[in-house]
């Protein structure tokens, strides 16, 4: 065994067992962060808060809510809102946090798509970042299923029935999804599973991973200058902090996260002690019924654009298209052909087609709201989803052709 | 390292990997067995509906493992198929009442002998044929089997049996 001295402090004691000087130097204190960032790069902490704040709310919900069809319903809109002391309180957070957090990671996704920062070298930043997306959909789907509202059944039914395009319903897939011919206490119970188990794991290890694929790269800036870090470390180390271009993530950097994250939370008990809800659909306020289907079927706005693509087309195509749409943005670092690490605004073309996505997908959001019967409409949602589809070669063609921006121009 | 040590550690690893792959593919197996349908839930899958009390061009519903099923008389005026359950003279149609799209309960319009589902705008007649929007195939039909005016939905007769030959229904 390695020797020991006696230790004059715990955190002395602490450092000879876990090393935690060393953890908070690599972690915090000598973890160097661009100082020329602006507030959207505080996303990530508001995105690592907000999941807090699920979990600590779900945690509070579990223990009234069950997982039982004849008794679910109840236990949410009877035992959590009325009989639970400031049960509500945890309902609404939970329900406003679950539909906010996805707003977030939409402008955390767009800010590194308009700065660039999924390309070479950060490659595995995208990618884990894409992961925790599909993650969250998977979290936030099998928890709007457990309130088993009319909404939470019908969606159950409509997103499994996906899984019986082509031949796949002759091996009885979607049976085994569902553990019985409809959605039902297996279901159920599935899927809670996964809401309070298995997917937070998945969620938590992911979150690790992600942060863990910024630490040697390091953070993009808003001009996607290359920073000699070590260089620019030293300066800051040796008092010259003016020079520097970095700064430490802690407590320097923190700091400004701190007050964007003040500001956000603001904004969210606004929501969640005024505004509830918009994040509560009142047709999931009647309980399931396998009988009757809501007149309209919608998912909640943050999976409007992906059903938007499903719609226009027949089953299979529409499953296709449906996982392109979720897998298309996976790629967008190996589709992006440019060598540019620069903002949207310095890129020519590719600042057309930052904008055309971002616009296709509002659109595509708004258009999947409204009801299939409006032929206009209809055809609207239809070019916007072919659009959709066509970004992806599009942004190969005119990034191929991008010209290279000389340093200092 | 001497020859024979190296053949050693080949034995463990190719013994680890022999013991990894069995208990993998047993553990995947039981995992699926985990997931199928209760015995349960597969033995209340029979329903017993009486037709003799139906109205002509009136839609009933039925609930057969958690499906609505549609049972429709059909009025003379209404066109003869193939997938239509035939007793005595009178003709029915019975089908599951979940668009073939992604299954929403599609609403019957009396006047116009159709089925239209609000969801994705699909439409059938009054046989079942999709005939207009996303529906890939006609309303299926539950197995069914016919005993005097009664229909056992779950058990296969051989007139769906006859259905299934001619690949009516799926």
């Amino acid at each position: 065994m390695a020797h020991f001295e006696k230790a004059n402090s715990l955190n002395e004691w602490l450092d000879q067992r876990l090393a935690i000087n060393t953890l908070k130097r690599v972690l915090n204190t000598e973890y160097w962060i661009p100082k020329d960032i602006n507030f959207l790069w505080a996303m990530g902490m508001v995105l690592a808060a907000t999941f807090g704040m699920l979990v600590i709310s779900g945690i509070f919900l579990l223990m009234y809510y069950k997982p039982d069809t004849n008794l679910a319903f109840d236990s949410v809109n009877y035992t959590i809102m009325s009989e639970v002391g400031y049960g509500w309180l945890w309902r609404h957070i939970h329900g406003v946090g679950a539909s906010i957090v996805f707003l977030i990671i939409y402008i955390h996704m767009f800010t590194g798509i308009y700065y660039g920062s999924y390309k070479k070298g950060r490659e595995l930043i995208w990618l884990s970042g894409m992961g925790l997306f599909v993650a969250f959909s998977a979290e936030a789907f099998s928890g709007y299923m457990l309130p088993w509202g009319q909404m939470s059944y019908w969606a159950g039914m409509v997103i499994t029935n996906l899984f019986s395009g082509g031949s796949l319903e002759a091996y009885g897939l979607v049976e085994w999804i569902r553990g019985d011919y409809v959605p039902g206490d297996a279901f159920l119970t599935r899927f809670f599973m996964l809401h309070v188990l298995l997917l937070p794991l998945v969620i938590i290890g992911l979150i690790v991973l992600h942060f863990g694929t910024l630490r040697i790269p390091h953070v993009n800036n808003q001009e996607g200058a290359e920073i000699d870090f070590k260089e620019a470390a030293d300066l800051w180390k040796a008092g010259k902090k003016k020079e520097s271009k970095v700064i430490p993530f802690s407590p320097v950097f923190l700091s400004k996260d701190v007050f964007v994250m003040g500001v956000y939370f603001i904004l969210f008990f606004y929501l969640v002690f005024y505004n509830f809800n918009f994040a509560m659909d009142p047709v999931n306020f009647d309980p399931a019924d396998g009988l009757k289907t809501p007149a309209h079927i919608y998912p909640e706005w943050y999976f409007l654009w992906s059903y938007e693509i499903l719609r226009p087309f027949g089953k299979d195509a529409g499953l296709i298209a449906f996982g392109i749409a979720q897998a298309a943005l996976f790629f967008l670092p190996f589709i992006d052909r440019s060598p540019n690490v620069a903002p949207a605004h310095k890129r020519g073309l590719f600042q057309v087609w930052f904008w055309v996505l971002l616009i296709d997908m509002i659109a595509l959001t708004a258009l999947g709201k409204l009801p299939p019967t409006d032929p206009t409409f209809a055809l609207l949602g239809k070019i916007s989803a072919w659009t959709f589809l066509a970004l992806g070669p599009i942004l190969v063609v005119i990034t191929m052709f991008e010209k290279k921006i000389e340093k200092g121009a | 390292m001497k020859e024979n040590e190296k053949g050693r550690r080949d034995f463990m690893g190719m013994a680890l990997g022999a013991c990894a792959a069995v208990g993998g593919v047993g553990a995947l197996y039981a995992a699926k067995r985990t997931w199928d349908p209760l015995p349960s839930v597969k033995a209340a899958g029979f329903t017993t509906i009486d037709l003799s009390m139906a109205q002509e061009n009136v839609l009933n519903v039925e609930k057969w493992r958690g499906k609505p099923i549609f049972i429709l008389k059909k009025s003379a005026d209404m066109k003869a198929d193939d997938r239509d359950i035939v007793i005595g003279t009178d003709r029915y149609h019975v089908s599951i009442g979940l668009c073939t799209h992604l299954g929403c309960i599609p609403a019957y319009e009396k006047d116009q002998h159709k089925f239209k589902c609000a969801c994705h705008g699909g439409e059938f007649d009054a046989s079942g044929h999709q005939i207009f929007g996303p529906p890939p195939s006609p309303l299926e039909i539950p197995p069914f089997k016919i005993e005097g005016t009664k229909l056992v939905l779950g058990e296969t007769g051989p007139e769906y049996q006859k259905m299934l030959d001619a690949g009516l229904t799926v």
